[in-house]
């Protein structure tokens, strides 16, 4: 590196000093900690969209027949919430995390490349605009399942199906230039010292999460750019007329689709083992496992995809494949449930809200997995297919996993960010409230699934009428959970309690060693790993 | 990006090249798709193309039974039914069989028929030697049409199959025909 080079980075630190103000801030910013919030602020403003979508679902869903919303707003509200879920909340949650938390956490001043990451999110609001936009279009928007099959979303899709394509299109380039920055950063940024073994574990989920990503974002952009010349220039990847397979897209899809779910789930077993072990005041059970375990579990997720396909007619011997192949990723993922069980064993517990949801969380994700495995046995899955099982199954995984996995982060790093305590009454009653009514929310469709009520259908037969009256109170409930939380978070960053710089007694890394809030620019003379 | 350092111009370049490979793999699995379907005998995809008859021994100790079903695509007004349902063969014994196809509605129509066998396996052992799925069928407004097919089961069929059902989906070309039939990368 030239000394010109190191003297225009000193200049251009000099200029910064401190943030500039107003708008062009956050347009121009590169620094990991603003582009950290605003991508944690975007992301929480997506999760209270897509549950207002959550809402008119379970209010249609209140009562059985037809008296809130068409049939076909309701597919599009389906399709909507899943994907603002996926693309909008959950994935945005965890990049924004990585973003606040890695540079911090291997001792690095900022992420590699700044430029790329202020691009990967100002790209984002436009591809939710488009999607959300085509709601009011002419024909509406996507009404094909999150999963978009052909040819649902070919032959008999809408009009606005190309800006659902290119909406696609910006998310998985934002997801993709996200996943090299958080590689490049892991790789070349650690300060000295912080070899491989010593990497905090969101680090090292969040490394293995991003070699995902570029792995399979790329083939979901595939996936959507068939649909788009199946649709408008008249190829026929899909179209059995013209030699083409709609079982084809299924494949195609669930070889991004279900790595796509280790993705929303593997950045929260690092937040969990950051978290027991604080306020268990142990060390982490079996690190190394945990590391292990961890690409275990993002091999095997390649190997698995056609388990969501049971049902299309596959031989026996795939099914047997794909369900061997699907139990086998209970064993690394049971090695991480012992060992942060394992890692609470006598150590002097206590129950501030972060540990809270990550009890929660171990609890109600092992709950979610148990009814994955019960989906993994072909012959049963016949019957659970397509049901309200399914559902519940992914919520429990999902919300009651990946959302309250990013609750817990934030309820323990925002000493970190605000540099206020929050107010742990209020933490507790976001969480109690949280906790019972999303099981009031999700369990009952495990009995609505078994008992054969179809996902995805506006209207029910009579005698669901009750279990989905009892569901949709929880589902209100929740949704309404979650206005506390915005209040606990604004209330903190408006004031409260100093923060100390190391809050948590028990926590443990390098981003407790820094001023609380972080100072703008930390980490500018590496630290010292011993 | 010149005031990278070096390491991090490689990682980025080897990156980059990754998610761009991804993508193209993303495409090759559809070839790949076609080429395991065929080479596994899965996905109840009978070839495309006729097969010869070279005087296969007839199995005569043995009966396998075939169904043929016909559906038309949602929204083409053509009739579209096989003029026997089931019919009872030995393996190995050339068979012939009908379809016939009505274009109900006011407007000449290519249809295309896209055949499929159940249960999958079997599909391989189903040998058509002449077909009318090997062609485009153009109808004129309200013309019909005996359609020929002709075909032997494979003497090799596993024990466990008894049953073979041939099911045939018409669909409506006539636009991709106008335009020059596309053929798509899928073939």
């Amino acid at each position: 590196m030239s000394t010109t080079t190191h003297d225009t980075v000193a200049a251009h630190d000099d200029h910064h000093h401190g943030a500039p103000k107003g708008i062009m801030r956050w347009l121009l910013t590169t620094n990991h900690k603003d582009i950290g919030s605003m991508y944690l602020w975007f992301s929480f403003i997506m999760f209270l969209t897509g549950g207002a979508m959550a809402m008119v679902i379970r209010a249609e869903l209140f009562q059985p027949g037809l008296q809130l919303v068409e049939p076909n707003f309701f597919n599009q509200m389906t399709t909507v919430h899943g994907l603002i879920m996926v693309f909008g909340a959950v994935m945005p949650a965890f990049t924004g995390l990585a973003n606040w938390l890695i540079p911090m956490m291997i001792g690095a001043p900022d992420m590699a490349l700044p430029r790329m990451n202020n691009w990967s999110f100002w790209i984002l609001p436009f591809a939710f605009a488009m999607l959300i936009g085509s709601l009011f279009m002419e024909g509406g928007g996507p009404n094909f399942g999150w999963t978009f099959y052909a040819p649902l979303s070919t032959t008999y899709s809408p009009d606005t199906t190309g800006l659902f394509v290119f909406s696609v299109h910006i998310m998985g380039i934002s997801s993709i230039m996200g996943a090299i920055n958080v590689i490049v950063t892991i790789v070349n940024m650690r300060a000295p010292g912080m070899t491989w073994m010593k990497l905090p574990l969101f680090v090292w989920t969040w490394l293995i999460t991003a070699f995902l990503l570029i792995a399979v974002m790329p083939v979901l952009a595939g996936a959507v750019t068939m649909v788009l010349t199946d649709k408008y220039f008249g190829t026929s990847f899909f179209d059995a007329a013209g030699g083409g397979d709609p079982v084809m897209f299924q494949h195609i899809f669930w070889f991004f689709g279900h790595p796509e779910v280790y993705i929303m789930i593997l950045p929260s077993f690092g937040i969990i083992s950051a978290i027991i072990p604080a306020f268990s005041r142990k060390r982490l059970f079996g690190y190394a496992s945990m590391v292990y375990a961890t690409a275990s579990i993002a091999i095997l997720s390649f190997l698995v995809w056609a388990h969501h396909m049971f049902t299309t007619g596959m031989p026996v011997f795939a099914e047997l494949f794909f369900m061997y192949c699907t139990m086998l990723i209970a064993v690394p993922t049971g090695v991480k449930v012992f060992n942060w069980v394992a890692t609470m064993w006598r150590g002097s517990m206590t129950f501030e809200t972060p540990m809270l949801f990550a009890l929660a969380f171990i609890i109600l994700f092992t709950i979610g997995g148990f009814s994955g495995l019960m989906l993994a046995i072909t012959p049963a899955d016949f019957q659970y297919h397509d049901t309200y099982f399914v559902v519940a199954h992914f919520h429990y995984v999902l919300v009651t996993g990946a959302v309250f996995s990013i609750m817990a982060a934030a309820y323990y790093w925002l000493p970190k960010w605000t540099g206020h305590m929050y107010s742990e009454t209020l933490g507790r009653w976001h969480f109690w409230c949280s906790v019972i009514s999303v099981n009031v929310l999700f369990f009952p469709m495990h009995f609505l699934g078994l008992a054969g009520m179809p996902r995805r259908i506006p209207d029910y037969a009579i005698q669901f009428a009750d279990i989905n009256q009892i569901v949709s109170i929880g589902g209100f409930a929740f949704g309404l959970s979650q206005l506390i939380f915005l209040a606990v978070v604004i209330k903190c960053i408006r004031g409260g309690e100093k923060a100390a710089d190391k809050p948590w007694e028990g926590a443990e890394g390098l981003e407790w060693t820094i001023a609380s809030p972080a100072p703008y620019h930390s980490f500018t003379t590496p630290p010292e790993v011993k | 990006m010149t005031t990278q350092p070096k390491s991090n111009r490689k990682l980025l370049t080897m990156l980059i090249l990754g998610a761009v490979g991804m993508f193209g793999f993303g495409f090759a699995l559809v070839p790949l798709y076609d080429v395991l379907c065929d080479a596994l005998g899965i996905n109840g995809k009978p070839q495309g193309t006729a097969s010869t008859y070279e005087a296969v021994i007839v199995d005569e100790s043995r009966t396998v039974t075939v169904e043929f079903i016909a559906h038309v695509q949602s929204g083409m007004s053509w009739e579209f039914i096989p003029t026997v349902n089931r019919i009872e063969v030995h393996p190995g014994q050339l068979t012939h069989a009908k379809f016939y196809a009505k274009n109900l509605s006011s407007k000449d129509t290519v249809g295309q028929a896209i055949p499929s066998v159940s249960p999958g396996q079997g599909a391989a052992y189903f040998n058509k030697t002449e077909c009318f799925c090997f062609n485009q069928q153009p109808l004129a407004a309200s013309a019909s049409a005996e359609l020929p097919l002709i075909f032997y089961v494979d003497p090799d069929l596993p024990e466990s199959i008894n049953t073979l059902t041939l099911s045939y989906t018409l669909y409506d070309i006539t636009a991709k025909v106008g335009g020059g039939l596309k053929q798509g990368a899928a073939k």
